[in-house]
């Protein structure tokens, strides 16, 4: 066993010295180098689209999925190997997508077998870009007071209402949505639909941001057909596909403490020269952040093992956001005003003033780091309500 | 290895919980108090650790150990925080055995720690801070050296049978297994803020065979690093367990606690307050595992036991204070045991370097 491991590793290490442009073992310049994929990609460069279908082509956006679904069927053991030797060769990740991320778990867990070969795929190559219809004007935080309706009509349902934070809406080619299907009750009339955005009636419009950007949009549901057979899991059961998918944002949302692979901004500012005081609380941040990913470390093991609390997620959720935020206000400390900038080509279009106010949208998207102290509190602890 | 502890280790941690929490619970430790004894642990209890096998925990099994690892010794450890159990185990059969491990002075020493008979102390602090910084001098003198110093901070160091010593000597540092019937050797037992006693040790020349030094000379950062290691590892896991069982407490005190005609633990601010500190206790808990991991494995673990030491110190820091805040009046009365772990969780935090030491290590060697 251990020396199968042993040669998957040297086969892997090959492969991605074989495989792995150079562009793409240098850190992205801003979000604009993610790869997203989708029916209109949009590459800054060639290589991207090189490393993802390459990636892909082996199953390796999602090693760890059935390879009858796109997947590269790796055990649990080989995907920490691939991770590791991605990580070793400082490898961009070559897919960023929701569908991975969020749909495909949920997928896997409630989809048809019709579903999953439909879907499952598709987001594996990167060919199909989703959003998440969660959030509404007064359903943010009490995000089961949602009011989109989907009527019963026969073959389809007929879709009515609107979406807020729908990130990147704009650019998505399918959503996968809450719905209201029973009005009687809160959470047992919800229902989960997957469909495409092209669909007549299905418009959008960006929300520009604090950071100038517009990653989020409003989202208007107008008469849209959705057939039947793109319902997600039970009718009016919905709330359950969508808690274990909240699962796993929280746990996506949860990485962003972390900080990206290579050099880390935070200690290459501070070895630059900043004051004592300064220089102090960065260590201290150090500390939580590397003890944070012994932490991640632990909860993606007991994950696998299946022994890690249902509500762990929001622990997760909480605590690496809230650190996220905390080094980006350090970052901008150290930076000083070259951390200003707004635009200028040096600030790398103010990378990092943008960064900054970013992460003040991660305690509050995903369920806001109130809500996952009450999870924390009332499931974990067993505080009384 | 997957961070979490293994069938064998879950095993081990049920034992160590029931023995502790039966043997010497935090009544145990309030009863040596109480009697102002003079020992600052009990001898009886010490040999039921050595008959349970856990004097020998890290001890290689060709050695007559159980030849188990820093996980392991931290399970055990956590229990004796959990308890706040006065006892030599971490000094002895952790930071100790792993300093005498590989070298002569393990055949001298090994038999009696897993009898237990001996009891070590660690004499490496010379001020207040720990800093690693040595002035004590060990100089040549016939076979063997002369030490001439004083340390401080020594936990059992005046009833302790084996001191480990650190000191100067030609070209290098070396570590010396000075007997404590050494003559020239003296110590002023001194009382803590947590009851527990640590003393002031003063050499006036004592003389050592040359067969007290640890390894070789001049060459003790190698064993002293090793000492450092498990120190710092095994008090984390100490401390984690003094955090948690504050926490514990706490938990269960807003379960029960009634004001305004409900349970306080009801109460939104508390509840966030509580659930904060959760999140803290696990992120130093997964830091220690980690530390303790690497070390088993023989990997380099300088960061991870820095982080594990640092990290612990902040969160156990919070869970001691906002036990006592979350008891209120009660939390402040000495009747009461929480203010116990407050007062244990600082004499954890202050040993082998405290979260800003080690926050500053991170530092240098990340090179700001």
């Amino acid at each position: 066993m251990a020396e199968d491991l042993d040669t998957f590793r040297a086969e892997t290490r090959t492969w991605l010295e074989e495989n792995c442009p150079p562009e793409m073992r240098t850190p992205p310049k801003s979000e604009k180098d993610a790869t997203w994929g989708g029916r209109n990609p949009e590459y800054q460069h060639p290589d991207q689209k090189l490393w993802l279908d390459r990636m892909a082509a082996r199953g390796w956006t999602v090693p760890d999925w059935p390879k009858a679904y796109g997947g590269g069927g790796l055990s649990p053991a080989e995907t920490k190997i691939l991770r590791e030797e991605l990580k070793r060769i400082k490898a961009r990740n070559p897919l960023n997508s929701f569908g991975i991320s969020m749909l495909g778990p949920a997928l896997l867990k409630y989809g048809t077998e019709e579903q999953k070969l439909e879907h499952l795929p598709k987001i594996a190559r990167g060919e199909i870009r989703w959003c998440q219809g969660y959030s509404e004007p007064n359903a943010g935080s009490d995000l089961a007071g949602l009011q989109t309706s989907a009527e019963d009509k026969g073959d389809h349902f007929l879709v009515n209402g609107q979406k807020v934070w729908t990130s990147y809406a704009d650019k998505a080619d399918w959503i996968f949505c809450l719905v209201r299907s029973d009005k009687t009750v809160k959470q047992a009339g919800i229902s989960f639909l997957l469909f495409d955005m092209a669909s007549p009636g299905v418009s959008t419009k960006p929300i520009l941001l604090i950071s100038g950007n517009s990653p989020f949009c409003e989202t208007f549901f107008d008469n849209v057909e959705v057939p039947k057979g793109n319902l997600l899991g039970t009718l009016n059961r919905g709330w359950d596909v969508a808690k274990y998918l909240l699962g796993h944002e929280r746990e996506m949302i949860s990485g962003f403490g972390l900080g990206g692979a290579g050099k880390d901004p935070l200690v290459e500012a501070a070895r630059a020269g900043v004051d004592p005081i300064l220089r102090a609380q960065i260590a201290l941040f150090q500390v939580r952040a590397k003890a944070f990913a012994a932490m991640s470390e632990k909860f993606i093991d007991e994950l696998k093992a299946g022994q890690a609390h249902p509500a762990q997620p929001s622990m997760m959720k909480y605590y690496g956001t809230e650190l996220n935020k905390t080094r980006h206000e350090l970052q901008m400390a150290a930076g000083g005003s070259d951390a200003l900038e707004w635009d200028s080509e040096a600030s790398h279009e103010g990378a990092a003033a943008r960064g900054w106010l970013r992460t003040k949208a991660n305690s509050i998207e995903g369920g806001t780091s109130e809500i996952q102290l009450n999870i924390i509190a009332k499931r974990i602890l067993d505080l009384p309500s | 290895m997957p961070l979490y502890l293994n069938d064998d280790q879950t095993m081990l941690r049920d034992t160590a919980k029931d023995f502790v929490a039966s043997e010497a619970p935090v009544a145990h430790m309030r009863a040596l108090r109480d009697a102002d004894d003079a020992t600052g642990f009990s001898r009886p209890l010490w040999k039921q650790f050595a008959e349970m096998g856990f004097t020998g925990i890290l001890i290689p099994e060709g050695e007559g150990g159980l030849g188990l690892g820093h996980v392991e010794a931290g399970i055990l450890l956590e229990e004796i925080g959990r308890n706040l159990t006065p006892s030599p185990f971490l000094a002895t059969a952790v930071a100790a055995v792993e300093a005498l491990k590989g070298t002569a002075a393990a055949a001298i020493w090994y038999p009696s720690i897993l009898s237990g008979e001996t009891v070590a102390a660690l004499a490496i602090d010379e001020g207040a801070k720990h800093n690693g910084k040595i002035a004590m001098q060990a100089q040549r003198s016939g076979n063997g050296f002369r030490l001439t110093g004083a340390k401080q901070f020594v936990t059992h160091g005046h009833v302790a049978d084996l001191l480990l010593v650190a000191a100067k000597t030609e070209n290098g540092t070396t570590l010396f297994a000075v007997p404590s019937d050494a003559s020239g050797l003296s110590a002023t037992p001194e009382r803590l803020a947590d009851s527990g006693i640590a003393a002031r040790l003063q050499f006036d020349g004592v003389e050592v065979d040359a067969d007290a030094v640890i390894g070789e000379v001049d060459q003790g950062d190698g064993p002293l690093a090793r000492l450092l290691a498990a120190g710092r590892t095994g008090a984390s896991a100490e401390m984690v367990g003094v955090g948690g069982g504050a926490m514990d407490m706490t938990v269960a005190y807003l379960r029960e606690r009634k004001q305004f005609g409900v349970a306080i633990g009801s109460f939104q601010a508390l509840q966030h307050r509580a659930a904060h500190l959760y999140s803290e206790m696990e992120v130093a808990r997964a830091a220690v595992l980690k530390a303790q991991q690497l070390l088993d494995a023989g990997q380099d673990a300088t960061e991870a036991v820095a982080v594990a030491k640092a990290m612990t110190g902040l969160a156990t820091t919070l869970a001691v204070q906002e036990g006592v805040q979350m008891h209120g009046g009660i939390g402040m009365t000495d009747e009461y045991d929480i203010g116990f772990f407050m007062k244990r969780a600082r004499v954890l935090a202050e040993m082998f370097g405290d979260s800003n030491f080690h926050a500053n290590a991170l530092a240098e060697a990340a090179g700001y």
